[in-house]
């Protein structure tokens, strides 16, 4: 696995990967996409560059713990939901808001915040367990 | 999360409603202890290299949650039951938290054992377990039960059994030995099964009603054919009675409760099985009656079954926590018993035994770690001579063998009382035959640990007779983390012994809310029975 080729290629691959992922997870809302796949691309790309560069070197350049992003995720996925207290509606309701930016408009939502949320505990569940296992790997 | 067009916010309007009422903070108090614990479980996870912060943060959020969880019992005592529906979708189409007073006694009942668990757990976990996410977990566990108790859709309460499973795995592998590893595997493999066989039901219950929603399945479940019926109501009595220990699916939990550490026991054993049993109170009682009548005579069975060879269970053993782990489960036979006579006295037994083995089974476990600490060993042969040693610890295990036998005048009596008087006048003589000979036995095998433990002077063998040396006192530290919780959780044990006027009235309160479904299907939103269902 650990050729020159793969070495070279893998940021690259990483990089592209994870801007798609973002790309997936904000075209989710209406379209094929959302947090959790969006998420499990972000965590696929972590894991490939973990075998490319070493676990060490992904954990560096995380800088955060990936169980701590998790649990961010669903800190913001509750917060999403807390956010409809402000406008006496139920728990987890939708709450919508319009930019408009030159000749576009932006909807920005709870749910949008709360996708994030999922991203975020799906790419930190997912590249923990990629990376325990490939540190076990290393170990061997 | 599909879009709706008619729901958009523009220039900070109230969206066109579904549900139009405001929501105001009381409705909000239903699901704000679910969130918070969950929230506050993601947040000490995110902060679980800042160790010296976990404790104290965890304590103020069970703290929090204790206070909203008081203000909501207050509330449902004088307003009745509470529904919140989530996202302003109209049940059944979005999900309803829906609290009565059965709802929110456990829920409470759980936050205060929780809180007594975290303050001992500081004297038993290591920094490298805090590390870990022990109290992220603990938080964690917290969200399940308190999401379990307060929903009123099934499907949302195979989520929060979910929640509560993955985090007891992480508290019970937790310290990494050997008979930890074994102990889960047994305790994981079966509560994997019986949330299978939980999902398998429902599929078949949203294959038959349409609806996954309790109020609105209440609804229409006398109509439905009884045989599909029955098969339902049989699963998940398989599902949840192997959630809740009863007999013949109970083998698992003296096999996996002793392995943890004490705190974890206490909570899993006030916690978990409780859960198994609500939700079979709930789905049998309230949501589908007709097919409990039909199963009433394996319900009469297996109570009594779990209700003579558990306490057998406990006078069999010689490990400490694996004899309260068979205490426990005989108490799951007595919340079978009212389940077995449906009426306000059974139920309202059935309700308040729940809850006084919430408190009782988790002093327990905590003063089996008392005992374990002291003794250093699991083993109630090599023990004794800990009456000379601590007087108040044999007091408060003393008290705590009476309250799980149901002797008067503790916590355990009056749920015990109010069973027998309904299996008298259902005519169930051999429930109270049974319900009398687990006291009885449950007596028996709480003395015996208690003469071992505290009365014998020393280990079994020929030193019996000469003090034990090899006690090790309890340190300071050790007295005000783990002696202060347990005697607060046994004196609210004899407080609402002496007092029982409190938990009558809410006992009886839960009844009428499990036997008549008007009320709770009315404040889900679901009143109109002409109502045309769709799918």
């Amino acid at each position: 696995m650990n050729t020159v080729i793969f070495r070279t290629i893998a940021p690259i691959l990483v990089a592209i990967m994870v801007v798609f992922s973002v790309f997936i997870l904000l075209r989710g809302h209406n379209e094929p996409g959302g947090g959790f796949i969006g998420g499990l691309i972000a965590a696929s790309a972590i894991a490939i560059y973990g075998i490319a560069a070493g676990v060490e070197e992904v954990r560096k350049a995380l800088k955060f713990d990936p169980i701590a992003i998790a649990g961010f995720g669903v800190f913001i996925a509750g917060l999403a939901g807390l956010l409809s207290y402000f406008y006496q509606v139920p728990f987890l309701t939708g709450l919508w808001a319009y930019l408009d930016i030159g000749p576009s408009k932006v909807a920005l939502s709870t749910p949008l915040l709360f996708d994030i949320g999922v991203y975020f505990a799906v790419l930190g569940t997912i590249a923990a367990i990629a990376l325990a296992l490939e540190e076990d790997e290393e170990g061997k | 999360m599909a879009a709706d067009k008619t729901n958009i916010v523009e220039n900070n309007e109230l969206p066109v409603a579904m549900i139009d009422v405001a929501t105001s903070f009381a409705d909000w108090l239903i699901i704000l202890p679910t969130t918070i614990a969950l929230m506050g479980a993601a947040l000490l996870i995110m902060l679980r290299f800042n160790k010296a912060i976990q404790a104290g943060l965890a304590i103020l959020i069970v703290i929090g949650i204790i206070i909203l969880e008081i203000r909501l019992f207050l509330n449902v005592m004088e307003f009745g039951t509470q529904s919140m529906t989530m996202g302003k979708w109209l049940p059944p189409f979005g999900i309803s938290f829906t609290v009565d007073v059965i709802s929110i006694g456990f829920a409470l009942a759980g936050a205060i054992v929780t809180l007594a668990v975290l303050i001992y757990a500081q004297a038993d976990i290591s920094s490298r377990e805090v590390k870990y996410g022990f109290h992220s977990l603990v938080l964690l566990l917290l969200a399940g039960v308190t999401g379990a108790f307060m929903t009123g859709d099934l499907f949302n309460l195979y989520v929060w059994f979910e929640v509560m499973l993955i985090a007891s795995f992480g508290l019970i592998i937790m310290g990494g030995r050997k008979i930890q590893l074994d102990g889960a595997i047994k305790y994981g493999f079966l509560n994997f099964l019986a949330t299978t066989f939980f999902l398998i039901s429902l599929g078949l219950i949203y294959g038959l009603f349409g609806t996954l929603n309790m109020a609105d399945i209440s609804q229409v479940s006398a109509q439905a054919p009884i045989g599909p019926l029955t098969a339902i109501g049989a699963l998940l009595l398989l599902a949840f009675g192997m959630k809740g220990a009863a007999f013949p699916v109970n083998a698992w939990l003296p096999a996996s409760y002793h392995t943890p550490h004490p705190a974890v026991s206490a909570l899993f054993g006030g916690l978990l099985t409780k859960v198994g049993a609500y939700a079979l109170l709930r789905s049998l009682l309230l949501i589908m009656p007709s097919a409990r009548d039909f199963l009433d005579p394996v319900i009469t069975f297996l109570a009594i079954a779990t209700l003579i060879l558990a306490p057998l269970g406990a006078l069999a053993q010689t490990n400490l926590r694996r004899a309260i782990g068979f205490l426990l489960i005989g108490g799951v036979g007595s919340v079978l018993v009212g389940l077995g006579v449906p009426t306000i006295r059974g139920v309202a037994g059935a309700s308040i035994y729940i809850f006084h083995s919430m408190l009782t089974i988790s002093a327990l476990y905590l003063m089996a770690g008392l005992i374990e600490r002291i003794m250093g060993t699991q083993d109630t042969r090599k023990m004794g001579g800990l009456y000379s040693a601590s007087s108040w610890l044999s007091i408060l295990f003393l008290v705590l063998v009476f309250a799980v036998a149901g002797l008067p005048p503790f916590l355990g009596f009056w749920p015990k009382l109010l069973l027998i008087e309904a299996s008298l006048s259902q005519g169930d003589v051999w429930l109270v035959v049974a319900l009398v000979l687990n006291s009885l036995l449950t007596t028996i095998a709480g003395t015996r640990l208690w003469a071992h433990i505290f009365w014998r002077a020393g280990p079994i063998g020929e030193n019996s007779e000469q003090q034990n040396k090899k006690l090790k006192p309890l340190t300071l530290r050790e007295k005000y983390l783990c002696v202060t919780p347990t005697t607060i959780l046994v004196l609210f044990i004899v407080f609402f012994g002496l007092k029982p006027a409190m938990i009558f009235d809410a006992g009886r309160m839960a009844a009428y809310g499990l036997l008549d479904k008007s009320e709770y299907v009315e404040v889900t939103g679901l009143a109109d029975p002409t109502k045309e269902k769709v799918e």
